[in-house]
């Protein structure tokens, strides 16, 4: 079984090349949430940086049709404000800064509520190359293997207002 | 409106010291950007990324970089060509070439030893205040 690497569960807005706004309910049955502090369960920063490198990844990924292979290639900032704990909704706030055929750059922020004034979890800069493009000579495989179809089935869920059909 | 040089070293040192992570006491003209500021691959579009920014003043004509103007992009693939390299030498004709494509370069102490060792030497603070200045410069 592929392993289920996904850290946000939907997109409530998607602005194609501009924005997007993904969710991530945690919760307790969670494995990660006991694996860092014994009895003191709080989702990892690390793990919070990649909700956001997920969202924005699929942002960037999606201006150009998930024509290439988009990955994270530097966090330019990461600064946590306050933990996350279960029963805590997050919310990642993604915006393209800039983008080019090799690559992206875009700044996020993670709040623990929906509006712009909710408090504020953390702020999360990141730059994505667009590797066919910047590590040429390098072999990789030749299908997409950034964008599983994991990844695409969230964007299908938030265009069609949530409804799959079953 | 046109920039004077010391304006625009003074916003490459903000850029450099965002996109590094250095000390801006670190950044001279003469720093180079890989060995002194330790610059690696992914912080060169990182680097012009910054740079479009800081330079644009009206949103309307952003100030952008060619792809390959300012860090020239076939430099590996140029580099391993026979006729430009032997031994770890650069040849004349790889010296024409590397000059055809870094302008903003100073080679006056490259030229005495062209090697590949001393290659990146060829890029360093300067590099990108002249490259700007030819830009938006006075």
């Amino acid at each position: 079984m592929a392993m289920r690497w996904i850290w946000i569960d939907k997109f409530i807005e998607f602005t194609p090349k501009q924005s997007a706004i993904a969710l991530k309910n945690v919760s307790m049955a969670e494995e990660h949430l006991h694996d860092l502090f014994p009895a003191f369960p709080i989702m990892p920063h690390t793990l919070i940086i990649e909700g956001m490198a997920q969202t924005a990844g699929i942002l960037v990924g999606e201006a150009r049709n998930f024509s290439e292979k988009v990955i994270l290639a530097k966090i330019g900032r990461a600064t946590f404000h306050r933990l996350v704990r279960p029963g805590d909704t997050l919310y990642y706030f993604a915006q393209i800064e800039q983008l080019n055929e090799t690559g992206a750059s875009i700044s996020g922020i993670a709040r623990s509520g929906p509006d712009a004034s909710s408090p504020l979890v953390a702020e999360i800069d990141l730059m994505f190359s667009h590797i066919d493009k910047n590590l040429a000579g390098t072999a990789f495989p030749e299908h997409n293997f950034v964008f599983t179809d994991q990844f695409k089935d969230l964007l299908k869920t938030y265009r069609s207002g949530g409804d799959i059909p079953l | 409106m046109p920039m004077s040089r010391d304006e625009i070293y003074t916003k490459v040192q903000a850029v450099l010291v965002d996109a590094l992570g250095v000390d801006a006491e670190e950044i001279t003209p003469k720093a180079t950007l890989r060995e002194d500021l330790g610059a690696e691959s992914i912080d060169f579009l990182d680097i012009v990324f910054r740079l479009e920014k800081a330079f644009t003043t009206d949103p309307a004509k952003p100030f952008k970089i060619p792809r390959g103007e300012l860090f020239p992009d076939d430099l590996p693939t140029l580099m391993n060509d026979e006729k430009y390299v032997k031994d770890g030498k650069i040849t004349a004709e790889g010296l024409v070439e590397l000059k055809k494509r870094m302008p903003f370069s100073d080679f006056t102490e490259f030229d005495k030893n062209p090697s590949m060792e001393t290659a990146s030497s060829l890029l360093n603070v300067d590099t990108i205040v002249g490259y700007i200045q030819s830009k938006v410069g006075q």
